[in-house]
């Protein structure tokens, strides 16, 4: 992460409705140049629509946006030529090759022939699709079409790059590569503005996090800081039987005991240090214990305690617009 | 870059990808190239002799064939504006169109090479579907002046009817639509001087049909290739594509700024 404080993105209480249904509701953005800022949320929340809108794709109804300090609407030109969007939906052409695809972006970005043949190659080569290249898209796997869909926003190198969604419906091995990819684009230099529903993945990539509820930002800042939020980690104990819950709960005076499933809920950053010193504690009172296990709280916990709203990402229904198919 | 180099360069590539479409999947100009070709056939060789006797003391098969070439040249420049109605309406379902909106490139770049394609594929049919006139007794008598302006003439047509396709495609909320809505102009010729002659049809309809675009366009091609009076026509013919170029084009392109959400 190169941390100069420039700002690539900055946008100003964005609003959009469809019909009578408000998606933003006033989002104020602060991205700066070279990090990677994760907008995470559930469905519906608004992810997409501020996608398209920073990506000049649709008008924002109220606010203003600034990519480099290009105005979005009075210069959308100069800032779609700075920008890369990798949308939720594969945008490549299915009817072309992988590296047609590419020689399309080459000249849509008026490289040079030399220059577009090189860095075709080396994208090729960095995304390990240079087998393939030659076979139609439509052949090609959701991971390796993912792949392509990023190479081909690289072919202009833009300065910023937007990702819905980079690595929903991706298998744990693409998703890994996937994140590879990212983090090697923010070490170059590149802000990349990603928006996901995984708080893993916001966890692993993100330098700062926002939650996005109902068109609202509903908390900002680094994955740590969120994670300060809400009541720390914990070590969970299971015991054979009453007798060692019992001495362990008088071991451990701030202690949540569940006496049904025989666990102690010891408080604890989870640290080495820190468990070793609870086994230790354990050991000098001679309490055998079952079973344990470690708890850190995650961004999981952080936007559960925040919405309130513990099944919000498993049943509420898709309202994210999403392109026709 | 100047705007205008920059709208060259653009549609050059547009075009590319979409010749590139074509030559990877040709069956849907196969089928766009049979239509006609079907029609033609029927007409000569089914209706052939009957309507040639309706074209005078001396009319017969062959005298059809030369009859009926300009409007089946027509019914090939429609049939082939059918498909690109098809491909514009399936390329707005394809991601990749979002992808161009937030490019900086000339934004009707992605319209400019459906209908450059278009003209290409469309010439290509008009060609092979003349190779099949000329095989079952079409005998133009245009000399080198007049068959460059019959092409051109052709392309004219072909230009504005293929503007027309695009905006039918891009109003269309699905493939099937876009197939449906340029069916009508496939009638066009026949209720024109395509098939036979207007002064045949009743008062109402060859009003109709001495008004509508079709019938200058087929009448200036009938006299550049056959030598036959051409009049006005060519001048109408002329305005008739100029106007629906240029309406189509602006609606064409009103229609791809407001689909911005796909």
């Amino acid at each position: 992460m190169t941390s100069s404080m420039n700002p690539a993105i900055v946008a100003t209480d964005l609003r959009k409705s469809y019909g009578d249904k408000v998606v933003l509701n006033g989002i104020d953005l602060m991205i700066t140049e070279g990090t990677i800022f994760a907008l995470l949320g559930p469905n519906g929340a608004g992810k997409t629509t501020t996608v398209q809108i920073l990506s000049t794709l649709i008008d924002a109804d109220g606010g203003n946006a600034r990519v480099f300090g290009h105005d979005l609407t009075r210069e959308p030109d100069a800032v779609r030529a700075l920008i890369g969007v990798t949308g939720q939906f594969s945008a490549v052409d299915n009817l072309l090759t992988g590296r047609e695809n590419l020689i399309l972006m080459a000249d849509l970005c008026h490289l040079d022939r030399a220059a577009g043949r090189r860095r075709i190659a080396d994208l090729l080569d960095q995304f390990d699709l240079t087998e393939a290249a030659g076979k139609p898209v439509s052949t090609y796997s959701g991971g390796m079409r993912r792949r392509l869909d990023l190479a081909m926003t690289l072919v202009g190198e833009p300065r910023v790059i937007f990702l819905d969604e980079p690595t929903t419906g991706l298998d744990p091995r693409s998703r890994r590569a996937m994140w590879h990819i990212i983090r090697a684009l923010a070490a170059e230099g590149v802000t990349i503005l990603l928006t996901t529903q995984y708080l893993e993945e916001a966890d692993q990539l993100a330098d700062r996090v926002a939650f996005l509820d109902h068109g609202r930002l509903i908390a900002e800042g680094t994955p740590r800081e969120l994670k300060r939020l809400i009541p720390g980690g914990h070590v969970v104990l299971q015991f054979a039987d009453q007798e060692g819950l019992d001495s362990a709960a008088r071991t451990f005076g701030a202690a949540t005991r569940d006496d049904a499933a025989l666990t102690l809920q010891v408080p604890s950053d989870g640290g080495v240090g820190s468990l070793r010193s609870l086994l230790d504690q354990l050991d000098r009172a001679s309490i055998s214990v079952a079973g344990l296990s470690v708890h850190t709280p995650d961004l999981d916990d952080v936007f559960l305690t925040l919405t309130g709203q513990p099944d919000t990402r498993a049943s509420r229904p898709d309202h994210e617009r999403a392109p026709a198919r | 870059m100047s705007t205008l180099s920059l709208a060259v360069r653009d549609s050059s590539t547009m075009l590319r990808r979409n010749l590139l479409h074509m030559r990877r999947y040709p069956s849907m100009t196969f089928l766009l190239i049979g239509i006609p070709i079907i029609i033609l056939l029927l007409f000569v060789y089914v209706f052939g002799g009957t309507l040639g006797a309706g074209l005078g003391p001396s009319g017969d098969r062959s005298q059809y064939a030369n009859y009926v070439t300009p409007g089946i040249l027509l019914i090939t420049v429609v049939s082939a504006a059918q498909g690109t109605a098809i491909s514009v309406a399936m390329d707005m379902t394809e991601g990749i169109i979002a992808r161009f909106r937030t490019m900086s490139i000339f934004r009707p770049s992605v319209l400019t090479g459906h209908v450059l394609g278009s003209l290409v594929q469309t010439m290509l049919s008009l060609a092979a579907v003349t190779v099949v006139a000329l095989l079952v007794g079409f005998r133009p008598t245009a000399n080198p002046v007049e068959w460059l302006a019959a092409i051109g003439v052709l392309a004219m047509i072909t230009f504005a009817l293929t503007w027309l396709s695009v905006a039918l495609g891009l109003v269309s909320d699905s493939v099937e639509t876009a197939s449906n809505l340029p069916m009508p102009l496939i009638l066009l010729p026949f209720l024109g001087s395509g098939f036979v002659p207007t002064d045949s049809m009743p008062t109402a309809v060859r009003w109709f049909a001495d008004y509508q675009p079709f019938t200058p366009v087929m009448e200036t091609l009938r006299g550049l290739l056959l030598g036959t009076g051409i009049g006005a026509n060519g001048i109408i013919a002329i305005v008739w594509c100029a106007v629906i170029t240029v309406g189509c084009f602006l609606w064409a392109k009103a229609l791809y700024n407001r689909n911005r959400t796909a």
